[in-house]
């Protein structure tokens, strides 16, 4: 095995480490995001409730994935498994949904 | 002989690492960041699998609930959104806690290491206790699903409302189910971290631990609007 270069060792040696203010500023945000949750939902907005509230859930877990699962500073590799199983979903979503929308009953 | 297999097993063994000396790669893999690059991976890949799991009954609760809004916006206001709401707060503090605790292991703060973990997971069981008394209030109350389901209840909407607790069960059954099994990943993490395993060199053990913690934070933050939030605005606040 060839020995390790200088920047393997500084990777491997010096983890990436994020500002506290990041995590403190994330937490805040879900947060928030709960309690905008909550305030909509007493709301009558039609139709638009559930898309509403996807919307809020979608944004706290994608800051959920990006910083607190450090995906944001991950490989490309990282960020394609963590997307893949969300893009099977919707996959899965989108057929099921195809069939019911578009029966006669 | 011996003395060779002792030295070798102390290699393997080697925790003690000088500031700056890479810790020891199994001998597959070609350096430290590939092989930590693929524990990362594995893990990534058991929680496609949990995305897909969760994401079969996500689908029918959605086929459920287009077939019979009102049905699930009626049941859903028979839920305690207090309790769901202060749930989902205590696993966002449990989430920052675990990013915090894996924060201390790449700043070598050990005691701050383990003081995170254990917060985790006491935040992890006050979760499931007030699960607990959520799930006993409905039993009291007849909407667990089964023959002792209050289908009167419900009005012209009894069969269909116990549709959307079966959903709720399922789902919150599983997630708690979940939670179980990231508090004995907690002790197990708690374990390792005393015995000094994690370094500001290698931490992959907790990093990955934290992958799954944060994963069952992410579902529950899904499941709190989809559950319990369906009839606020129709049925006003729950009992």
């Amino acid at each position: 095995m060839a020995p390790p270069t200088d920047s393997h060792a500084a990777h491997a040696g010096e983890p990436h480490v994020l500002p506290l203010s990041t995590y403190w500023g994330v937490f805040f945000a879900l947060v928030a995001g709960t309690i905008l949750t909550v305030w909509t939902a007493t709301i009558d907005l039609g139709a638009l409730n559930l898309i509403v509230a996807l919307v809020i859930a979608t944004i706290k877990a994608s800051l959920v994935i990006l910083f607190f699962m450090h995906v944001k500073y991950s490989s490309k590799l990282v960020w394609i498994f963590s997307a893949m199983g969300f893009f099977w979903v919707v996959l899965m979503f989108a057929f099921t949904l195809m069939d019911f929308y578009t029966r006669s009953w | 002989m011996s003395a060779e297999i002792a030295h070798a097993h102390e290699h393997e063994h080697a925790r003690a690492l000088p500031p700056g000396v890479r810790p020891p790669v199994s001998n597959h893999f070609e350096d430290l960041e590939q092989q930590e690059e693929t524990e990362k991976l594995g893990m990534w890949t058991f929680l496609i699998t949990e995305v897909m799991f969760f994401g079969a009954l996500f689908t029918a609760y959605t086929v459920y609930r287009s077939l019979y809004p009102e049905a699930f916006m009626l049941a859903s206001s028979h839920l305690d959104w207090k309790l769901g709401g202060f749930n989902t707060l205590v696993l966002i503090v449990s989430s920052l806690t675990m990013a915090m605790s894996i924060r201390a292991a790449q700043t070598n703060k050990r005691n701050l290491m383990l003081v995170n973990i254990v917060l985790t997971a006491l935040l992890g069981a006050t979760f499931l206790v007030v699960k607990y008394f959520e799930y006993k209030s409905k039993y009291d109350l007849h909407l667990m699903p089964g023959p002792t389901f209050d289908v009167a209840a419900f009005g012209e909407w009894g069969p269909q409302a116990r549709i959307f607790f079966s959903i709720y069960f399922a789902m919150t059954g599983l997630h708690a189910f979940h939670m179980v099994v990231g508090l004995i990943l907690m002790g197990w993490v708690f374990v390792k971290a005393k015995q000094g395993h994690f370094t500001p060199q290698r931490y992959i053990g907790i990093e990955i631990s934290g992958l799954y913690w944060h994963f069952v934070d992410l579902v529950w933050i899904f499941l709190f609007p989809m559950l319990y939030l369906l009839g606020a605005h129709v049925h006003g606040p729950a009992h």
